[in-house]
């Protein structure tokens, strides 16, 4: 077998599964306050990485340092995406709240199509090039056939951002009452959490993590187009299950998981099947474990 | 302290409360007592702003917090323990206690009350990093009167602290909201299916039926009457 092959492989899994993880994020802590699958949620990673192709393309102008328009760019990106969730939610969840799930879902699909299409009609049905913005990094010289410097970028980012997130949801008050409203809103409610703010600071934090997730899609892969979301938004949320819905831990494992199910079946057994392989192994796993990887089985109340 | 006036709610179309009212004064504990469906639940959900009422007036302290957010409300000092306590499963003990005293800021006090409510109950200090979930019903009706606590209340909104829980518990659980009413000064609305043990810990007692009150009385004058007697204490 050849080792350094597999550890490319190994690498590519790594990669793709954090863009997944950035992104199934969103999925997984939505559905676990609200019980709603945020069928919108790809699009605020494709608006992310939009929105940092704007910008990034005016400030190039200016000739300013490619690493400094990146940061800019990134972040202009985090803030815009966390508006369009916060907005999403206000306008097509919050009227809808108490109502039945599926009004909720079918509401959230309605979106999706909406935002599409908006950026379709409001920018091209093209693929855009995404300025390379990300230096070469030079300690990755020896090892540059297994692992770029995008690559490397996605995989420290994500790491920073796991470490945050967890620290966020397990010691702070906020993180605290975000679990504790998933596990029981109205009992949160009888303590003083004010449900509707929870709502949004997890929307804010799903669609940041989300927008960057598109940002660092974006540079790795070096073009974009209206519908990456659709896709990765589906993908991602195919991780969210495996990993079972409503866990954050398990989002993140379920998103490696399939990212390297799909690098591994892809270099080894062929590249036509790469989405097979992903539902496929999705089956396997809900066959055996229904509430996916990490999942906790329904309460059932009496 | 509390003063409902001719509430009615409504769940959809079907109406629980009819005209109900309700005075509560400041260091009293006053019972609600009343058969399975009679309302009870429902006049805690009101008063919480959980379940508003339609028509009628709660006032608190003469504020008018009948269409209040629940949040709110809880901020006035109006905590609930509601019925099968629900503690938060996968939150651990000390956390639950946290989500109590979620609108508090002063650190110090918190502390002090932390240790308040693990000397009331030794035993939550003891399983403070397992989860709540795993707790039996009465370490779990412990912990939800200990979270209620940790929220400062003014008033205290108890619903059925002695459901499903051994005798012993119960009396245990029934000692500490006489402490807790005396300790802290802290108004009881009990709300209980347990006449007999409910109004033995009470100053004054409302019975309620299909949503009405049919009697208001003070607590000794409840356990005498003929009519509760028969219906509530089994004799």
């Amino acid at each position: 077998m050849d080792l350094s092959y597999f550890f490319e492989l190994f690498v590519g899994g790594l990669t793709r599964g954090s863009i997944y993880a950035l992104i199934a994020l969103g999925y997984t802590m939505v559905y676990g306050i609200i019980k709603l699958i945020n069928f919108a949620h790809g699009e605020i990673y494709m608006i992310g990485a939009f929105t940092a192709l704007i910008i990034a393309s005016v400030l190039s102008f200016t000739g300013m340092n490619p690493v400094l328009i990146f940061l800019i760019a990134s972040v202009l990106a985090i803030f815009f995406s966390a508006a369009y969730g916060v907005t999403m939610e206000k306008i097509a969840y919050t009227p809808l709240r108490g109502s039945q799930r599926l009004s909720a879902l079918i509401s959230a699909i309605g979106m999706s199509m909406f935002l599409q299409n908006y950026v379709l009609l409001a920018q091209t049905s093209d693929f855009l090039p995404f300025p390379e913005l990300v230096p070469d990094f030079k300690f990755l010289k020896p090892v540059e056939h297994l692992i770029s410097s995008t690559s490397f970028l996605i995989l420290i980012t994500t790491a920073i951002v796991m470490v945050l997130l967890t620290y966020l949801i397990k010691f702070t008050r906020t993180g605290k009452a975000m679990r504790a409203t998933s596990q029981d809103a109205k009992m949160a409610q009888l303590l003083g959490i004010n449900i509707s703010r929870i709502i949004t600071i997890t929307f804010i934090i799903g669609s940041s993590t989300a927008a960057l997730g598109g940002v660092l899609i974006s540079t790795h892969i070096g073009q974009l187009n209206f519908y990456i979301g659709f896709i990765a938004g589906i993908k991602a949320f195919v991780a969210a299950v495996l990993g079972g819905i409503g866990s954050i831990p398990g989002a993140v494992l379920g998103s490696f998981v399939l990212g390297w199910t799909e690098s591994f079946g892809t270099g080894y057994i062929s590249s036509d099947y790469e989405d097979v392989f992903a539902f496929l192994f999705l089956i396997i796993i809900l066959i055996f474990r229904p509430s996916g990887i990490l999942g906790r089985p329904e309460n059932k109340k009496v | 302290m509390l003063k409902i006036e001719n509430i009615q709610t409504f769940y959809g179309n079907i109406q629980a409360l009819q005209d109900v009212s309700i005075e509560i004064n400041a260091g009293e504990i006053i019972t609600l007592i009343g058969a399975n469906g009679a309302g009870k639940s429902t006049t805690l959900m009101s008063i919480s702003g959980l379940e508003p009422a339609r028509h009628g007036k709660i006032t608190f302290n003469g504020k008018d917090i009948t269409h209040m957010d629940p949040d709110k409300i809880v901020q006035l000092g109006i905590i609930q323990v509601p019925e099968g306590r629900r503690i938060f499963p996968y939150l651990s003990v000390s956390e639950n206690l946290d989500m109590g005293a979620f609108l508090r800021n002063d650190k110090e006090e918190i502390k002090r009350d932390i240790e308040y409510v693990y000397s009331l109950f030794p035993l939550l200090k003891e399983r403070r990093n397992q989860q709540g979930g795993t707790l039996s019903g009465g370490e779990q009706q412990m912990l939800a009167i200990s979270r209620a606590i940790m929220a400062k209340p003014k008033l205290l909104l108890l619903d059925e602290p002695s459901l499903g829980l051994a005798p012993i518990i119960v009396q245990q659980i029934m000692a500490i909201i006489k402490k807790i009413n005396k300790e802290q000064k802290t108004t009881i609305f009990l709300v209980e299916q347990n006449a007999n043990l409910a109004l033995k810990l009470a100053d004054r007692g409302y019975v309620m039926e299909t949503g009405r009150i049919t009697l208001s009385d003070s607590a000794k004058n409840l356990r005498e009457n003929d009519d509760v007697r028969k219906a509530y204490l089994g004799i």
